[in-house]
């Protein structure tokens, strides 16, 4: 992307990266230049700073938590391998590769499960290595009904007044949670969103 | 012939130039976005037909009898128009098959964009056949192609511009609901005719149109509106479809219009299947190197087999001037064959081939707050991510398109109202409530009294006009979540409540009087049920009457003491009565014991109830009747007393199961006396004589006669006219003193009782008297209970 990114040799670790990724070299390169780019002091990492000088992602209401969500395990940093896996969770899924995949390799980071941690770990405000931690602050495996609010309220634009967020907010918690506990775990979620055809909406064709 | 074969090979470069899949344009993700990615996709859309146009040009060139007169100009007219699927068509048999959203709009929108290709190729094969093939040039080749995108770009922008001005109008239709169905019709017709009159392609005005308004129209236009014109469309189109394809059959039928080549028609039939199917892979096979989501051999063949042709290549061939293509008559018939057997045929088939064939097909699932929340964050969540990539993705301009729509459009083309209110979560949310609102009042729900709501005054996203009892719930943010599965835990709440008052009605109501008794065998409960309904009524009159009557004397007053009476009466009884009493909830008492009287005599005087302000002052009088009944109270137990008493007693009717699991219901035995409300004044005590009179003489019809004798004899000691003094004399020597009553009070009541319209009364009821004497016999507690059950009779 830049005139940077010259050889796939000079990316550290590529090997590791792409088994774990499953990106391609031209895909890898790709996210090799633009990560020099926002890297301008060229430390060689990424910090909060280099992310949020993304104009666009001041305008959406989960930037924050989507740059946050580059920073695992509260640090500071991210370094290349970092931002690829997290990326990784957007390549879009093959067919014939999964249909090759030796059963006993991990889950690939793209698959449906992963696509759906990550969009948890998104949501979630603090970054936090363990993948279900959707609106779940206190991480305790489920949505309760305040984490799913604070979500809606960044997300509904400001014409929703309060109490109809509320009604909202208890009418999705309702409509998710089949065990009557008042929050939603992650099965339930996962059950919620079967409909939807979650590896073609979580897919970036860019990165294949 | 050089020129002709020259002609032929710069075809096949010109239509190699342009063999993208028309059809790849919103589809092309894998879900319809609203409307806009087709300004993205639409050059792609249109470039179909040419390849198609030109392999049948090929193949009738080959193959078909000398005895079509036809030229090459000729044939490529023809297969201008023979190759353009039609809208109609498709629509009416996809509507049916209920294919996934992305075959679904792959097919239908080519043939919606289409008819600006069919249109101008057409027109230029036309005019090409006109001018004669020896003087076309190359020049007007490069304006066939360059008026081709004149035609679909200038289509598309008067639909929007026409688009634009039917959302501003409808901004601004708030008090004139009416025009708005008229205002939609009108303007998008208009649309298509200032496209026809510039030549330009009226088929994608109109759509654009529509396209482009859509979302600020829904917003705009009332409820009625939407419906009246949606439901007017298809009425419209149903009728034009018949119109059409009648049409067509009629032609058909006329012979005069066609003449039969075999060659021709099935040439034409093979290879309209054939080379669709042909340039159905190429394209495909082109796109899917840019689709996310590729189209794999299934989605390839519906594309195919999909592609109807109906009643526009019809009027296009009928429009043929004769002299400038005398094979006109072939064509005429070769295209109603071909019509004819792409909709009866493929139609027909096209169901059972998806099924066979195991095509996704669209589910209609409902819409969940969940799902779309989390679209929602998907779409964020894509977004930005591309943003960190720095791919300006399909997810980067979708949101630039929508904060720009928000900003600009918006504002400008929504009403103010519809605007504040306007988030697709929300969208759901409302439309989900309402569905559920719906259901719940089919299901016999009363909504207010369950939730216990009055009129919030919250702005709604409809004018204040039309808010309704979902809005109302839905603005207060009620704890009433109208939801499904929470209806089912209100469920037994509302049983109850309906159960209460379903027996309270068939047990309360009186039914009319009945001309036509029937003899013996069930004489005695039919005379029993109607007497005691008559004893009701007669009772209720009666007090009516006396009411009345007392509030014209009534003192002023005299109801200014009431009040400090009657508290001074309640602070004065048993503490366990007020503690009981107290506790009790209004409805519940009068199922339960005396304790009921009280507190419903508090009841009645807090509570709205619907008797008369002159009824409702006279129920100061029951101050009495109360104490009487705390009294009975510390006496004890009242039910065994209940046979002795003649009082009125409905039998209540069996209890359902909804009742027995009512509390107060499930232990009592036949305490209730269900009546109407109105009869819950309780007459003063100095009218109880008369009361009692009158209840005794009801109840000495009712009873066997052997009890009225003793009744009877009992009367000598009173004289039948009751005169004054004897009212206070009986009520003195009754036990009933025990009432204690103000003095005062009984005083007044005694001057009430003056006029001679009571004396009649009192006449009347002077057979009763003895009864009543009767009763007195037992212990005051009869006539207390008398009393109070009287009272109580009256509660409910």
């Amino acid at each position: 992307m830049g005139p940077r990114s010259s050889h796939i040799a000079l990316i550290p670790d590529v090997d590791q990266i792409r088994n774990e990724t499953g990106f391609s070299e031209a895909s890898l390169l790709r996210l090799y230049g633009r990560f020099q780019t926002l890297d301008r002091n060229k430390k060689g990492f990424l910090s909060r700073t280099d992310l949020q000088q993304i104009g666009a992602l001041a305008v959406n209401p989960l930037g924050d938590r989507i740059i946050d969500s580059f920073f695992l395990d509260g640090s500071q940093q991210v370094d290349f391998a970092g931002f690829a896996r997290v990326l990784a969770h957007f390549r879009p899924v093959d067919e014939e590769e999964a249909a090759t995949r030796d059963p006993k390799d991990p889950e690939p980071l793209n698959s449906r499960m992963n696509k759906l941690r990550c969009e948890l770990i998104f949501l979630s405000p603090t970054p936090s290595p363990v993948a279900f931690q959707l609106y779940d602050l206190d991480r305790d495996g489920k949505i309760s009904r305040n984490e799913m609010l604070q979500v809606l309220r960044l997300m509904v634009g400001v014409q929703v007044t309060d109490e109809q967020l509320e009604s909202i907010t208890d009418r999705t918690v309702q409509e998710a949670d089949e065990d009557g506990d008042g929050a939603v775990s992650f099965l339930e979620f996962t059950k919620s969103l079967e409909k939807m055809n979650i590896e073609q909406k979580m897919s970036i064709r860019i990165l294949k | 012939m050089l020129r002709t074969t020259l002609l032929l090979l710069c075809l096949p470069l010109a239509g190699a130039g342009a063999t993208e899949e028309p059809t790849q344009e919103s589809g092309s993700l894998g879900e319809p976005p609203p409307g806009l990615a087709l300004f993205r996709w639409q050059w792609h859309e249109v470039e179909a037909p040419y390849l198609v146009a030109l392999w049948i040009l090929v193949a009738s060139l080959a193959k078909i009898a000398s005895r079509v007169q036809a030229g090459l100009l000729d044939f490529l007219l023809f297969g201008s128009l023979i190759s353009a699927v039609d809208p109609v068509a498709v629509l009416a048999v996809f509507e049916e098959v209920h294919v996934n959203e992305t075959l679904f709009i792959i097919v239908f929108g080519e043939s919606l964009l289409n008819d600006a290709v069919t249109v101008v190729l057409y027109k230029v094969c036309n005019s090409f056949v006109e001018m004669g093939s020896a003087n076309v040039q190359a020049t007007d080749y490069m304006k066939g192609v360059a008026s081709l995108f004149v035609v679909s770009l200038g289509g598309a922008a008067v639909g929007l511009v026409f688009a634009f001005l039917l959302a501003l109008t409808t901004r601004f239709t708030k008090r004139v609901r009416i025009i708005e169905p008229l205002l939609v019709f009108l303007l998008a017709y208009a649309a298509y005719l200032t496209a026809e009159m510039a030549s330009l392609s009226a088929i994608l005005a109109v759509t654009m149109c529509g396209l482009g308004c859509k979302k600020y129209v829904e917003a705009n236009i009332s409820h009625k509106s939407r419906t009246a014109v949606k439901y007017t469309m298809k009425t419209l189109a149903s009728c034009a479809e018949t119109v059409i394809f009648m049409l067509l059959g009629i032609s058909a039928v006329d012979s005069s219009k066609w003449a039969w080549d075999s060659g021709l028609v099935l040439g034409t039939l093979f290879f309209i299947l054939f080379f669709r199917a042909l340039g159905v892979v190429l394209q495909t096979w082109v796109l899917n190197q840019f689709r996310l989501v590729p189209l794999d051999k299934i989605d390839q063949v519906v594309m195919s087999y999909g592609g109807l042709r109906g009643a526009v290549a019809f009027a296009l061939v009928i429009l043929l001037d004769r002299t400038k293509v005398p094979a006109k008559d072939y064509f005429v018939a070769t295209t109603i064959v071909v019509v004819f057997f792409t909709v009866i045929v493929q139609g027909l088939t096209i169901k059972p081939l998806v099924k066979w064939l195991k095509v996704k097909r669209s589910e209609h699932h409902k819409p969940t707050l969940n799902q779309e929340l989390h679209e929602h964050t998907f779409d964020h969540i894509l977004a930005a991510v591309e943003d960190v990539v720095g791919h300006h993705g399909y997810h980067y301009w979708r949101d630039r398109w929508e904060q720009f729509d928000k900003k600009y459009l918006s504002q400008l083309l929504m009403r103010r109202s519809a605007y504040r209110i306007r988030d697709q979560i929300w969208d759901v949310y409302y439309r989900l409530n309402i569905r559920d609102a719906i259901s719940f009042v089919d299901q016999g729900g009363h909504v207010l009294s369950s939730t216990g709501l009055t009129l919030p005054s919250m702005p709604s996203r409809n004018s204040m006009a039309e808010t309704s009892v979902t809005n109302l719930l839905r603005e207060s943010g009620s704890g009433a979540c109208l939801d499904l599965q929470v209806i089912d835990t209100v469920r037994s709440g509302r049983d109850r409540e309906d159960a209460v008052m379903h027996h309270l009605l068939c047990g309360g109501l009186y039914k009319p009087r009945r001309r036509y008794k029937a003899s013996c065998g069930r004489h005695f409960i039919s005379e029993d049920a109607q007497e005691r309904q008559d004893k009701e009524v007669f009772q209720q009159n009666m007090k009516r009457r006396l009411e009345s009557f007392k509030s014209t004397k009534h003192n002023i007053c005299f109801t200014k003491n009431k009040p400090r009476t009657r508290k001074a009466g309640h602070k004065k009884k048993d503490g366990m009565a007020n503690a009981e009493a107290t506790l009790e909830k209004p409805r519940d008492l009068g199922f339960q014991d005396t304790a009921a009287v009280i507190l419903t005599v508090e009841s009645e005087e807090e509570e709205e109830s619907d008797s008369s302000e002159t009824e409702k002052e006279d129920d100061e009088g029951i101050i009495f009747v109360a104490r009487a009944t705390s009294e009975v109270l510390q006496e004890g137990k009242i039910s065994g007393s209940f046979e002795v008493c003649p009082s009125p007693r409905i039998i209540p009717p069996s209890p359902t199961c909804a009742e027995k699991e009512l509390p107060w219901k499930s232990g009592q035995g036949d305490l209730a006396v269900y009546v109407s409300s109105e009869t819950t004044k309780i007459v003063p005590v100095d009218m109880q004589t008369g009361w009692n009179q009158s209840i005794s003489s009801l109840e000495s019809l009712a009873s066997p006669p052997c009890t009225q004798a003793p009744t009877l004899t009992c009367l000598p000691p009173h004289p039948l006219g009751i005169e004054e003094p004897q009212v206070p004399l009986d009520l003195s020597a009754d036990p009933r003193s025990s009432f204690a009553f103000p003095p005062s009070l009984a005083k007044a009541g005694r001057s009430r009782s003056e006029s001679s319209a009571d004396l009649p009364q009192q006449q009347e009821l002077q057979p009763l008297m003895g009864h009543k004497d009767h009763t007195h016999l037992s212990p005051g507690t009869a006539n207390s209970h008398w009393c109070i059950q009287f009272n109580r009779g009256g509660r409910l």
